[in-house]
């Protein structure tokens, strides 16, 4: 029995191969945004440290919709879709910013910080001008609301009121994952924007697959600065949505061994002729120097030595999506920790040392899949009847995620 | 403010050798225009207006630039392509001993191995140039993009 997502079939369901029709056509694009982002699971829109203060607000998207994500008066968090109750134009025209309302430039329609409608112009009518009946209600004329959930600083919203809670869509490892990075106060330090041409999904596998990562990545093996010891992790929840894994290590600053990257990968002819761009002390006591959580179905939680950040990815087209960092430090930090994390952002991001290749990867797929929609990708590394908690090098994750959406997109 | 015709001329002319350096693939080239303890940032206009001021790309030594060109040449990945750096609208903002602040404007476009040309940054450059008894180098040189959404990734220095 074949599966199929909106018109796409699959050839086999262990999500050992992808068809490539799913990468680009509209209509999956379409019933994504219906089952998956406005479907029962949570949504990254932000972080509470970018709206710290009454009135505070930025705007974000949930799948391809924009929304505002707003701290009322009252301290609460509110999300809501960024599109006025009137006639449908973008309320907040502003990406943050600090208001005690929200008001549409059109017709003036005014929305409270937690997207309520408190004013209409005119009203009341007067003789042969404008008004509304006497029974319209402020109340049902307000922002479209999402639910809001929020972990450790952490926001998600969901369209679904059946969503279950976001505990339980998470799960553990997935909440460890997130304690460990945000048990403290975080400080925003700033942003980072790539719009990458391919699709969204290529991104998430990206971030699920341990496989690429020093074969794409040359930095770390040419300049012999990371050392690995080559001991993984991997978490996931029950359903295996989502992804936990990351590798230990042991002091940034002590040089890579053909031991400690692998024969392959080991290339060492190059040292860093300025070594301090390493230099940083590790956040944590558990000597992981690489976690990357990748949560179902847009956000990625990072941390690379002394990088951290959030990778909202955005998707907009089935060939379009922006992946928005928002990258952290604590609130505690001090100025020299502050100038390492600086520093260490030449790591990741678009221009990152260690990362711009997964944007290459991703278009350089995109631009090839054209035509034989139903050829598939082949996803077999790391054996697939294995313990998929043995095997933390292996495309697991990746085919995981693959069994996940297709039981969602169903 | 105004300058000496010979002044600006020198500043104008560094402005273009480094435009030059990169747009020949001559990269190697591009931390000698900087002094040994140079800084060169590029920077997300939504960042300028922040603090800190988070870059995308942060070096501030010449080694670390040198740095950045060896692992463009030997480790990274990125879109092949030839880049155009265009530089207009070069003003000096003040004069220090022989240091000056400069603005200019920058376009970098990228042209693919089909001969597509792309509008791929606008920005403008904040620098700090230094006209001594030696060649005029950068003491520092911000890129603010106003194209702070990168199309894809940035490899080539803007």
């Amino acid at each position: 029995m074949s599966q199929q997502t909106a018109g796409v079939a699959w050839p086999v369901t262990d999500g050992t191969r992808v068809p490539f029709e799913i990468y680009t056509s509209q209509d999956v694009f379409e019933r994504e945004q219906e089952r998956i982002f406005r479907g029962p699971l949570w949504n990254y829109v932000a972080l509470e440290a970018e709206i710290t203060e009454p009135g505070d607000f930025k705007t974000s998207f949930v799948g391809d919709t924009p929304v505002v994500v707003s701290r009322a008066q009252d301290g609460g968090v509110h999300v809501f879709v960024n599109r006025c109750a009137h006639r449908g134009a973008t309320v907040q025209r502003h990406a943050s910013g600090n208001t005690k309302e929200h008001r549409c430039v059109y017709h003036q329609w005014c929305y409270s910080s937690s997207g309520d409608l408190t004013s209409v112009p005119y009203r009341r009518a007067t003789t042969g001008f404008g008004g509304y009946s006497p029974d319209f209600e402020m109340k049902a004329h307000g922002l479209r609301k999402l639910r809001v959930a929020i972990y450790k600083s952490v926001i998600f919203a969901t369209f679904d009121p059946s969503a279950p809670s976001l505990e339980d869509f998470l799960e553990e490892p997935l909440l460890e994952a997130i304690d460990r990075l945000f048990s403290r106060e975080v400080k925003v330090l700033g942003h980072m924007r790539q719009r990458i041409h391919g699709n969204w999904k290529l991104y998430v596998e990206n971030t699920r697959d341990p496989y690429h990562a020093a074969l794409l990545h040359g930095f770390h093996a040419t300049f012999g600065t990371y050392r690995s010891s080559q001991r993984g992790f991997r978490g996931h929840d029950r359903a295996r949505a989502h992804s936990a894994g990351g590798k230990y290590g042991d002091d940034f600053a002590k040089p890579a061994t053909a031991e400690t990257v692998g024969d392959d990968n080991y290339i060492a002819s190059y040292s860093l002729t300025d070594p301090s761009l390493m230099a940083g002390r590790p956040d944590f006591n558990d000597n992981i120097n690489l976690a990357i959580t990748s949560i179902f179905p847009s956000v990625v939680v990072q941390q690379i030595m002394n990088t951290l950040a959030t990778r909202h990815i955005r998707p907009k087209a089935p060939d379009d999506f922006e992946l928005y960092w928002t990258y952290f430090g604590y609130a505690d930090d001090d100025a020299e920790t502050t100038a390492a994390r600086l520093k260490q952002a030449n790591l990741v991001g678009p221009a990152g040392l260690i990362s711009m290749e997964d944007g290459e990867a991703v278009e350089l797929i995109q631009r090839a899949i054209v035509r034989e929609g139903r050829d598939c990708a082949f996803l077999e590394f790391g054996l697939v009847d294995d313990d998929p908690d043995k095997d933390t090098q292996g495309e697991d994750a990746v085919r995981a995620f693959w069994r996940y959406y297709q039981g969602i997109m169903a | 403010m105004i300058v000496s015709p010979e002044i600006y001329n020198e500043i104008v002319a560094l402005e273009y050798r480094y435009a030059r350096v990169l747009d020949d693939d001559r990269l190697e080239d591009w931390p000698k225009l900087f002094v040994e303890r140079g800084v060169y940032k590029v920077i997300p206009r939504e960042n300028w207006n922040r603090e800190p001021k988070l870059a995308i790309l942060f070096c501030d030594s010449r080694a670390m630039m040198v740095d950045r060109i060896s692992s463009l040449r030997t480790a990274n990945i990125y879109n092949i392509h030839y880049p155009r750096h265009v530089i207009a609208n070069v003003e000096v903002l003040g004069a220090r001993g022989g240091d000056y602040d400069v603005a200019a404007a920058y376009t970098v476009y990228q042209t693919d191995q089909e001969g597509q040309t792309k509008l791929f940054s606008v920005g403008q450059y904040l620098d700090v140039i230094t006209l001594g008894e030696n060649e005029p180098r950068f003491r520092e040189k911000i890129a603010i993009c106003d194209t702070f959404n990168i199309p894809n990734l940035l490899a080539i220095p803007l």
